[in-house]
């Protein structure tokens, strides 16, 4: 076969979905040896499932595989598991570290595949008992760290590294492996301090130059240019454009990031909502969250009376830190003042108090009690925090709980928000992901707040759920007149809600615009200062 | 197994089934052992209604003991492995009642009362122990409660009791191993309203006074905040961003607990006849811990029912088996069987992967 | 959650030798607190440093082999076995065995350690298999496994020796036919091992060869950490995901760990009875586990950390507060029971103390991370201003 005519890898029509939601469709590139490939996209455009799917990743087979064809040298090739994508020659460094934090670089390098020397006991136990070659395993760590051309102690332990070495042993773990034909990279410079990016960069380079291919994954568009021999940029699951490096630039790849021309529902939006009064009702300043993966640094924000504002932004810039952080559900600081009064931070009670409401995130985590009925929680906060649903006896001495007004309310909202379910006493966990979300927010409205958060309240349901939970917060909003704070991943969501929308990026609010701006405007402040 | 029990034409077999896996199978087996075991005493010569009697004794003096696992329980501390905290509290109540010269009934009452300051008082140590190791609880509770009994044994033997009723004869200092309750608190409850007839015989006054509690227990947890307790035991997060103080709710619970253990103790005393200090309180837990797994609970619900059964079919094999099997084959092991089966339970219920939210 | 890829660098505070000082108490407080006991007990007692001294010598010999076989699930992060009294089950049935076949000295100890095996084995399996189940509780299912296991133990001491299994000796089995008595006599097994080889030093008597013996035990974990076995458990014990990811099969490699550990408790249980002469029949084991686990928790192991020199040097520690505590007891306070409850105290505290120590740390590690960063981020918002 001609090495030079066949690509190292080929996706052919390659196509995913969960459930009914198609994630990925028509997907078609190839990669060469020696080529270094940006692979760029909003979150959800599809970029991680696509390496799932190349990386062999169990869930994509948990969720009846895919469609298409992957291709490795000119060969059909099906991955059942990460590890014979390893066999084939491809490694990936993930966003999450997966080093043992109490052994060394080396020990780490070499982490299941350590040269091994027979002794006599396991010729007779089996090899597992082969004592491990240590002079070997130096040797192999440091042709790795070679190759990688970053210095790195190799004795040094893992858990006092500081962060970017910890990335450089990964990276050198994969590099280490002698078959090694593939390398993909899901944000590597997302740690790394600038010295430690661009000595990252050349390294990528040096790669490069010994024939592996690399695909390299950032939301540092700046580097993509100087790195990528190809930019893929990917949207709503498919490839929307393919472009040599050096013919394109920062803005026309953020134009096809975000660029779309759905701007027909923001208008119909922007109508409705004039209700806004221009009274500042919660103002936030020097917010900081220490919330794990989503820090948030320095935000300052004022939220209007009686608007839908969006936050949006980049997966891990922090938009997810600010009602975490308002709400006292990660340790935060900063100012925040709701209706001219200060609001003490770190602590729940006293921002529900205020009537503040929050719809977390994290719906099975902290949204629900998964194992109680959907009485239980939609009426909790409610009964909790406003004594609501309790019947006084003994003068107050004892509020015992109402279970008729508990199944009325959850039956109201079961009937307005349309949650499908077989009673009210079904448990929570039994529930599809999209009524849960819709349970998640009747616990909320059941609050009856003026000020609501609602983070994420899209995700990972489909469709019909999807414009039905909008539909509700948009209602909830104007005929309540209760002020909403929406964060979400999804920008054209926010666009179609929201009537300004504030884009996070690097832990700080780089901009708000109105609702109708152009999606390239967002894109820039997407990725403005992302760090 | 599961797609077996979903076909079946017969909605009889269909309930049936749903039944015994919402039951649980080892569950399901134990409540067959003890009915045959119930069938098979007429047959080997045993009187049917005193074996019920002996039943239902038991399940008196134990009831509340079962009963105080519920608190820690809904509010996700887990099993109470430390319950010998409680059951020292209650014994200081009853040692220092009869200290104090009190006899009859009244001394029952007193007991519970001293008894009380000591549960609080332990229960928000225990309790700011266990706040401050969430998810080790259950280890980190047996060795508290086995310190503890241990450290008593010095304390019964330093603490300045002087009751002839209570010391060692010889020495002049220093609790007996074993107190007799006779002129105490013995049958303080048992007695009252006492029904007998024919063999058959019922503790009608610890059966009220166990219903009386259980009845509070089930009330309190149908109010608000027994409510924030069973959601902090559900979905700790959850009942965290809505507001509620988790480490008070927990706290709460331990103390309640505790009293509980206490106030267990002194029932179980008063039908036993005998107070039992040193390391007896060591062996207590365990039994109490796999009745209630018994009756249906896990490791982070439970309720009533679920004490009630559990101590009840706990109760049943311990005093069953002896009897039956000694006369059928004419060897002891009750004991043995008694010790496979609860222990059995207790590693079913921690293997169980769904409480393992947190 | 814990992976995560943060900003978070580890802060360095400066080292002086105060903070030193204190770091080490703070890693050491409980053989420092031991010693501290101990230094007060020893002279209460009145015991020669003669007597002492071959005391501890006795015990060491006795009771070391049983500790070090708790470190190498502690190695793939399996917390403490309280399981191994499983181990010392299997080698007690053997025992009871050999001595009905009146096979006696070196070789009855030698197969009954065969015997042991393949019992030690199973329980080994099942006791691991059930803990990968319970995993993150490891340690409460161990421990209750012990009384499950118990209870089987006796269903066939009790029962079925004599009845289904072939006891011959009527010195061995209850006079009623069927199981066995409250004791076996080992007499003449009786140290054995000690005296294959044993020197006296001024009086003190040294088994030399059950010293060997432990020693070649000491051998083989050093030579165990350095296989491939051995790096693997290390790893899943560490993190068990990362592990998984990298290809280990981690299920197995905790079961071995448990297996072994439960093999080396029954060899140890052979050792240590062998030194008693007699065997408890149904109480020798019941708290094997407890003390073994306190007197390595007192030579300063963790739940997650434990090496060789934890083992001497609590097992030195705590048999020497064994000893005295009685006598000093007597002495302070004119009872002997009170040193003999106190003993039993300090053994439960010590265990429960580095069990709330060790979770604790597992949660002061994970705010310390976050408060770091919090500050790291405060201070760089600050000089941006």
């Amino acid at each position: 076969m001609d090495n030079k005519k066949v690509p190292l890898l080929e996706m052919k029509n390659v196509s995913k979905s969960f459930m009914a939601n198609q994630v990925l469709q028509d997907i078609n590139f190839k990669l060469n040896a020696g080529e270094v490939l940006g692979l760029v996209g909003e979150n959800g455009a599809g970029k991680s499932t696509l390496m799932k799917i190349l990386f062999g990743m169990g869930v994509i087979k948990d969720t009846g595989g895919y469609g298409g064809d992957v291709l490795i040298n000119g060969q059909k090739v099906v991955f059942d598991s990460p590890f014979d994508a390893l066999r084939a020659g491809i490694g990936m460094v993930h966003q999450e570290f997966s080093l043992i934090p109490g052994f060394t670089a080396t020990e780490n390098i070499v982490l299941n595949r350590e040269p091994q020397k027979a002794n006599v006991i396991s010729q007779v136990f089996g090899e597992r008992l082969d004592t491990l070659d240590r002079k070997k395993m130096n040797s192999i760590a440091d042709s790795s760290i070679d190759k990688l051309g970053v210095h790195i102690d190799k004795d040094m332990v893992v858990n006092r590294m500081p962060v970017g070495h910890k990335q450089f042993t990964e990276i050198a773990r994969e590099l280490s492996k002698d078959n090694m034909k593939i390398l993909i990279l899901d944000e590597p410079t997302a740690v790394l301090t600038e010295k430690e990016a661009e000595a990252l960069l050349a390294s990528i380079r040096g790669m490069a130059s010994r024939g592996i291919a690399v695909i390299f994954i950032t939301h540092r568009l700046q580097e993509i240019l100087a790195v990528c021999d190809k930019v893929l940029v990917m949207r709503d699951g498919i490839i929307v454009k393919e472009t040599p490096a050096a013919d394109t630039n920062v803005s026309e790849i953020t134009k096809w990031m975000v660029g779309r021309s759905v701007e027909s529902g923001v208008k119909a939006v922007k109508a409705e909502s004039a209700a806004s009064s221009g009274n500042v009702i919660m103002s936030i300043k020097r917010l900081w969250v220490d919330m794990p993966g989503e820090t948030v640094r320095d935000v300052s924000l004022d939220v209007y009376d009686g608007e839908i504002l969006g936050i949006g932004g980049l997966a891990g810039q922090g938009k997810l830190g600010i009602p975490n952080g308002v709400m006292g559900l990660y340790e935060a600081g900063g100012t925040v003042e709701f209706d001219g009064q200060k609001i003490d931070l770190n602590n729940p009670r006293k921002c529900l108090d205020s009537r503040l409401a929050f719809v977390s995130e994290d719906r099975r985590g902290v949204g629900l009690l998964l194992d109680e009925s959907l009485e239980w929680n939609i009426s909790f906060p409610a009964m909790q925090i406003q004594n609501k649903f309790l019947k006084n006896y003994l003068g107050g001495m004892i509020k015992w709980r109402d279970d008729k007004a508990i199944e009325e309310v959850t039956k109201k909202y079961i009937d307005s928000l349309q949650i499908r379910c077989m009673s009210s006493r079904q448990k929570a966990r039994e529930l599809s992901g999209g009524n849960q979300q819709k349970v998640c927010l009747a616990k909320a409205f059941a609050l009856e707040p003026r000020f609501l958060f609602v983070s994420e309240p899209t995700r990972g349901i489909d469709v019909g759920a999807k414009s039905l939970v909008l539909d509700a917060l948009k209602k909830f909003n104007r005929e309540n007149h209760v002020t909403v704070v929406m964060i979400s991943s999804e920008l054209e969501e926010l666009r179609f809600t929201c009537d300004r929308i504030a884009i996070v990026s690097g832990g700080k609010i780089s901009g708000i615009l109105p609702a109708s701006a152009s999606s390239e405007d967002f894109g820039h402040l997407m990725v403005s200062n992302v760090r | 197994m599961t797609e077996l029990v979903k076909s079946s034409g017969n909605p009889l077999m269909d309930s049936i089934r749903s039944f015994a896996r919402s039951f649980g199978l080892p569950r399901l087996i134990i409540a067959g052992f003890l009915l045959l075991l119930f069938i098979m005493a007429p047959f080997v010569g045993a009187n049917f209604f005193t074996q019920l009697s002996n039943t239902l004794n038991r399940f008196s003096w134990n009831a509340i003991l079962v009963l105080s696992m519920v608190p820690m329980i809904h509010s996700g501390c887990g099993l109470n492995f430390g319950l010998p905290l409680g059951i020292i509290a209650g014994l200081l109540g009853g040692t220092i009642a009869i200290e104090l010269g009190i006899t009859g009934a009244a001394s029952f009452w007193m007991a519970i009362l001293l008894a009380t300051p000591f549960a609080v008082v332990f229960g928000i140590v225990y309790g700011f122990l266990l706040n401050k190791i969430k998810g080790g609880e259950m280890m980190i509770a047996t060795y508290v409660g086995f310190s503890i009994v241990s450290f008593m044994c010095i304390m019964w033997l330093l603490l300045p009791y002087s009751s002839p009723n209570m010391i060692w004869g010889y020495a002049g200092k220093g609790l007996r191993t074993t107190i007799s309750l006779e002129g105490y608190y013995i049958g303080a409850l048992a007695n009252f309203l006492q029904i007998n007839i024919g063999h058959l015989s019922v503790p009608t006054g610890s059966l009220i006074f166990f219903a009386v509690m259980a009845f509070f227990m089930w009330a309190f947890l149908h109010t608000k905040t027994g409510t924030a307790m069973t959601a902090v035991g559900s979905n700790a997060e959850f009942a965290r961003s809505a507001g509620i103080n988790i480490d008070r709710t927990r706290m709460l619970s331990v103390v309640m607990s505790t009293w509980l253990g206490a106030v267990g103790i002194l029932v179980y005393e008063q039908g036993f006849g005998f107070i039992q200090l040193y390391m007896a309180p060591f062996n207590m837990a365990l039994p109490a811990v796999s009745a209630i797994l018994i009756g249906g609970a896990t490791v982070n619900k439970a309720s009533i029912t679920n004490v009630i059964i559990g101590t009840f079919l706990f109760q049943g094999i311990v005093t069953m088996t002896p009897t039956v099997m000694n006369s059928m084959i004419h060897m002891d092991m009750s004991e043995v069987i008694r010790v496979i089966a609860s222990n059995g339970m207790i590693i079913y219920a921690l293997t169980r992967k769904s409480e393992v939210t947190r | 959650m814990k992976n995560r890829k943060t900003g978070y660098v580890p802060t360095k505070e400066p080292v002086t030798f105060a903070s030193k000082a204190l770091e080490f108490a703070k890693n050491n407080t409980v053989p420092l607190m031991f010693i501290l006991i101990c230094a007060v007990c020893i002279p209460l007692s009145g015991f020669s440093i003669n007597y002492l001294l071959s005391e501890i010598v006795t015990r060491i010999s006795r009771n070391s082999f049983l500790i070090l076989s708790l470190l190498i699930p502690i190695m793939a992060g399996m917390g403490l076995n309280f399981g191994m009294t499983l181990g010392a089950m299997a080698g007690e049935i053997g025992l009871i065995l050999v001595s009905d076949w009146q096979i006696w000295g070196i070789p009855g100890m030698i197969l009954a350690m065969i015997i042991s095996v393949p019992i030690s084995v199973g329980l080994g399996i099942m006791c691991g298999k059930i803990m990968n189940m319970a995993k993150g509780r490891e340690m409460i299912t161990g421990y209750i496994m012990n009384y499950f296991v118990n209870g089987i133990y006796q269903l066939i001491v009790l029962y079925a020796m004599g009845a289904i299994i072939p006891i011959i000796h009527s010195s061995i089995i209850l006079p009623r036919g069927y199981g066995i008595r409250n004791t076996v006599s080992l007499l003449s097994m009786r140290q054995s091992l000690d005296n294959l080889i044993a020197i006296r030093i001024s009086g003190i008597k040294i088994p030399v060869m059950t010293f060997v013996v432990i020693a070649l035990l000491c051998l083989f974990i050093v030579w165990f950490r350095k296989t491939k076995l051995g790096q693997d458990m290390r790893a899943v014990g560490q993190d068990m995901e990362v592990a998984r990811a990298a290809g280990i099969n981690v299920e197995k490699t905790r079961i071995i760990s448990i297996v072994i550990s439960t093999v080396l408790a029954g060899f140890g249980m052979i050792i240590y009875l062998q030194n008693m002469g007699n065997l408890s029949t149904y109480t020798a084991h019941s708290q094997i586990g407890m003390f073994c686990i306190a007197a390595l928790l007192v030579g300063g192991a963790s739940v997650d950390r434990a090496t060789i020199g934890n083992v001497f040097l609590g097992v030195t520690l705590f048999h020497l507060m064994f000893i005295v505590a009685p006598s000093a007891g007597t002495t302070l306070m004119g009872d002997s029971m009170i040193g003999e409850y106190f003993r039993v105290f300090v053994s439960y505290a010590v265990i429960t103390f580095a069990l709330v120590m060790y979770e604790t740390k597992k949660r002061r590690a994970s705010s310390l991370a976050g408060r770091a960063l919090a500050e790291a981020q405060k201070a760089s918002g600050e000089a941006e201003k």
